[in-house]
């Protein structure tokens, strides 16, 4: 029940010097009480629940993927590198207080691994490539990291600032090896039969380039939450919380606070690293202007519009970011402006949705509906504890 | 023999269409669609019995709109005009553009939505090197014709891997070359440095210059695109004693680069390529870094530049007189820049490929058209097109001219080239002018 203490009273004691994340991520936290609720009619096991979770969500994408066109399959493709790299910034910022504004730069590590693993004559399996992008991203993670945990909110995303207006830059200093401005062209890889086969048997169709990259960015994108949402959920993410939350009396529980930012930030970047991988697949370029701090801010908008500290929240965020300023914009072409007007408004209306909702919801979409929840479902206790 | 012929022929054409539309003029209300389009067939994606749709990206948004965000409305004019004219074999053209704000993600995304949801006949004019080299890709592997890209790379120009992919404009190597050989001709003293864009554009440019210039080049100076201090690299100039500068750089770097001269006391010789050289935007730059301290373009007084069609400062051009009388008619807001007669040309040379493609074509008759027929097309530009089914490079030269004042004059007659160590040549042509009706009138290729 003590999980229910921290929503009834959001401001807390508040001694650590993280207030904003913690108020709006307390929602978020406050999950694993409804897994312990008992009403739930999933498995009481962590991984098991998460295992039957992510089958159900496999079989929902592929569901959504076969009902609808092409151009809809495409843009999940968008969707879910957005939405991988926001899930890593969402362990990092969400759970463990640190803020960065460095990830675009991070999946272009991702993205440029990626990009030149693919131009071999004979490039390795596809998967390989995927883990490789990651592996260098880590490391990436793990050095930013380390310089990192000595720093605090305005310095940390300065530090990390740094990294987003500096990193692009060296793709053009390399110009020979990385494309300089104009990038580098990914080619490709050639969907293998076994993938045909099923499409047919599955929807009839033939499946085209675009889907199988979208089943891709799909796959990508569920393995990646399964796996953070289970290391949420496990000793880990209540360390990270800890860190967070109370750093004097992590620090007195024996927990090295520097260690657990720097896993923080290597388990984020690698997130990252994958989501740069599928940017590049989606995309079919890389290049310099695709990871400006526009990215990185773009992450960021992401996670608080969706609800700090929660997959779901990431998720939605991203599919607003995708979504939203394409409706906006068709919404002002259907009101006869020009496209050009039409693009400049939807940046404009954007922008006063995400200050509406910041003021509204300050927990996010998915933080506020969960503290709603969480609020009725202390009242009715209450109410049951006096009757 | 053959151009007085098809001229001939044109003007023949240009009686029968403007006949028919007389004949059909009385009924405005909706029955011109259905007599045009007698014979009509939905013969691919994005043609119907009565419309052709086409698709286009730029950046509408962000630091590369100003000047370029107008493109598209100068394609737009020209379309309204050929429309109201009958449009094209009895089809109406519909032109849908989106905003990629100068970033690939996002161009990749309007691209696909284009092609796979609105389903787009062919994609053309799109605006970028880094950003349009990330669709060719995949328009190549849809089979979507890539019509006559914004951009001076020679990218576009691979037909081995992007059959469907057609550059448009002069490359920049080329440009380089004119200009290299006129400096080097006329400024055979002058100690040359180099200002680049720190990309293609920068390098093509370059490697062109130097086959003429390699001697007399004394600085090459790179900027990166987004980092807006110049200082470095205009003082390396200074030091290095250039008196003559060549800059191969966008419009903003053109205001960057007087500006930072200016405060330096530096006052060589400068030559923008034609990217940069636009005086009204380059003027409306200058103030607005200047924070008025400079008002109008007179700082580019002198300054040398190149031109392949027609601007806005030439109003008795028949093709600008044309652009005007098309501008006032499509009621948009603004006035004719040379951005939106950039547009305006551009789609001219569309309508002049979709009707060489055929009454009912495919995607594969348009490309076979601009192969077949596009080197013969005449229209604004100054010199031919390189079009043929091995080159899918656009126009062949350009003509160096001098800034004056609001207007420019001509230093040299049009210069035709091609890459590598082609020759440069005058070009033999005649200045087409534009049919009476304003509308391109071209034979089918089959």
């Amino acid at each position: 029940m003590s999980d229910l203490q921290t929503p009834a009273s959001p401001a807390g004691a508040g001694a650590a010097s993280s207030d904003a994340p913690s108020t709006a991520t307390a929602a978020a936290n406050a999950s694993s009480a409804q897994a312990t609720g008992g009403r739930s009619l999933l498995p009481r096991n962590t991984l098991l629940r998460h295992l039957v979770v992510l089958v159900i969500c496999a079989v929902g994408a592929v569901l959504l993927l076969e009902s609808t066109d092409l151009g809809f399959n495409a843009q999940v493709g968008y969707v879910a590198f957005y939405a991988i790299a926001a899930g890593g910034l969402t362990v990092l910022t969400g759970l463990n207080g640190q803020i960065s504004l460095g990830h675009g730069a991070l999946m272009a590590v991702g993205g440029y691994t990626t990009a030149l693993l693919l131009d071999a004559d004979e490039p390795l399996p596809l998967i390989v490539i995927f883990l490789a992008a990651v592996a260098l991203t880590s490391l990436v993670g793990a050095i930013v990291g380390v310089a990192a945990a000595r720093l605090h909110g305005p310095y940390l995303a300065g530090a990390t600032l740094a990294l987003a207006v500096g990193l692009p830059g060296l793709a053009l200093y390399y110009n020979e090896f990385l494309g300089g401005e104009q990038g580098l062209t990914v080619s490709t890889p050639d969907r293998p039969d076994w993938f045909t086969e099923i499409i047919r048997t599955l929807s009839g169709g033939s499946p085209s380039g675009v889907k199988w990259i979208a089943y891709i960015s799909v796959a990508c994108l569920l393995i990646t939450y399964f796996l953070l949402a289970n290391l949420m959920r496990s000793r880990v993410g209540r360390t990270w919380r800890a860190v967070r939350d109370q750093e004097v009396a992590a620090e007195l529980a024996g927990i090295n606070l520097g260690t657990w930012r720097v896993t923080a930030f290597i388990v984020s970047a690698a997130a990252a690293g994958l989501a740069g991988a599928v940017l590049a697949l989606v995309v079919r370029l890389t290049a310099p202007t695709a990871f400006t701090i526009v990215l990185s801010l773009s992450l960021l908008t992401a996670i608080v519009i969706g609800g700090l500290g929660s997959l779901l929240g990431a998720l939605i965020g991203s599919v607003l970011l995708v979504f939203l300023p394409r409706l906006l914009r068709d919404a002002g072409e259907s009101l006869d402006m020009d496209a050009a007007q039409a693009a400049e408004i939807s940046y404009v209306v954007y922008g006063v949705i995400l200050v509406v909702v910041m003021l509204f919801a300050p927990a996010g979409l998915v933080g506020s509906i969960r503290l709603a929840w969480l609020k009725a479902r202390a009242r009715r206790a209450g109410a049951r504890a006096r009757g | 023999m053959t151009r007085s012929s098809r001229r001939l022929v044109s003007f023949v054409a240009a009686a029968t269409v403007a006949t028919t539309l007389a004949a059909c003029g009385g009924d405005d209300s909706g029955g011109g669609g259905e007599g045009g389009s007698e014979g009509n067939e939905a013969s691919d994606v994005g043609i119907t019995e009565d419309t052709i749709k086409l698709g286009a990206h730029y950046p509408l948004t962000g630091v590369a709109a100003p000047g370029y965000s107008e493109i598209p409305t100068g394609v737009e004019a020209y379309f309204d005009f050929v429309n109201a004219n009958g449009g094209v074999n009895g089809r109406q053209i519909e032109f849908v553009y989106r905003d990629d704000a100068y970033n690939p993600t996002n161009t990749s995304q309007v691209v696909n939505q284009l092609v796979l949801e609105d389903e787009v006949f062919a994609i053309m004019s799109g605006l970028g090197t880094p950003t349009h080299n990330a669709v060719t890709d995949f328009l190549n592997s849809e089979g979507v014709p890539d019509l006559f890209v914004s951009s001076g790379s020679r990218l576009w120009d691979d037909v081995e891997e992007k059959p469907y992919t057609f550059g448009w404009q002069p490359d920049y190597e080329i440009e380089g070359k004119i200009i290299g050989q006129y400096v080097a001709e006329n400024f055979p003293d002058a100690k040359v440095g180099l200002f680049l864009q720190g990309d293609d554009f920068g390098e093509d440019g370059s490697a062109g210059a130097r086959q003429y210039l390699e001697d007399q080049i004394v600085a090459e100076e790179t900027y990166v695109p987004g980092n807006t201090d110049v200082r470095p690299q205009i003082s390396a100039l200074q030091a290095a004693g250039a008196d003559l500068v060549l800059g191969f750089n966008v419009p903003s770097y053109t205001a960057l680069s007087q500006l930072t001269a200016l405060q330096l006391g530096y006052d060589p010789q400068w030559f923008y390529s034609n990217v940069g050289s636009d005086p009204e935007l380059v003027g409306s730059l200058l103030a607005r870094f200047s924070e008025g301290a400079v008002s109008d373009a007179s700082l580019l007084d002198g300054v040398l530049t190149t031109e392949y069609i027609p601007t806005v400062d030439a109003p008795d051009n028949p093709w600008i007189e044309l652009w005007n009388r098309v501008w006032d008619e499509s009621g948009l807001e603004g006035e004719l820049t040379n951005y939106r007669a950039y547009g305006m040309s551009q789609a001219y040379t569309m309508v002049q490929a979709l009707q060489a493609a055929g009454q009912n074509p495919t995607r594969d008759d348009l490309v076979a058209a601009v192969e077949q027929a596009g080197s013969e097309w005449e229209g604004p530009g100054f010199a031919p097109f390189r079009y043929s089914e091995d080159r899918h490079a656009g126009y062949s030269g350009m003509l160096v001219s001098r800034i004056v004042g609001a207007g420019s004059e001509e230093l040299t007659p049009v210069l035709v080239t091609d890459n590598g160590d082609a020759e440069i040549e005058e070009s033999d042509a005649e200045p087409a002018t534009p049919p009476e009706n304003g509308i391109p009138d071209e034979e089918p290729i089959n």
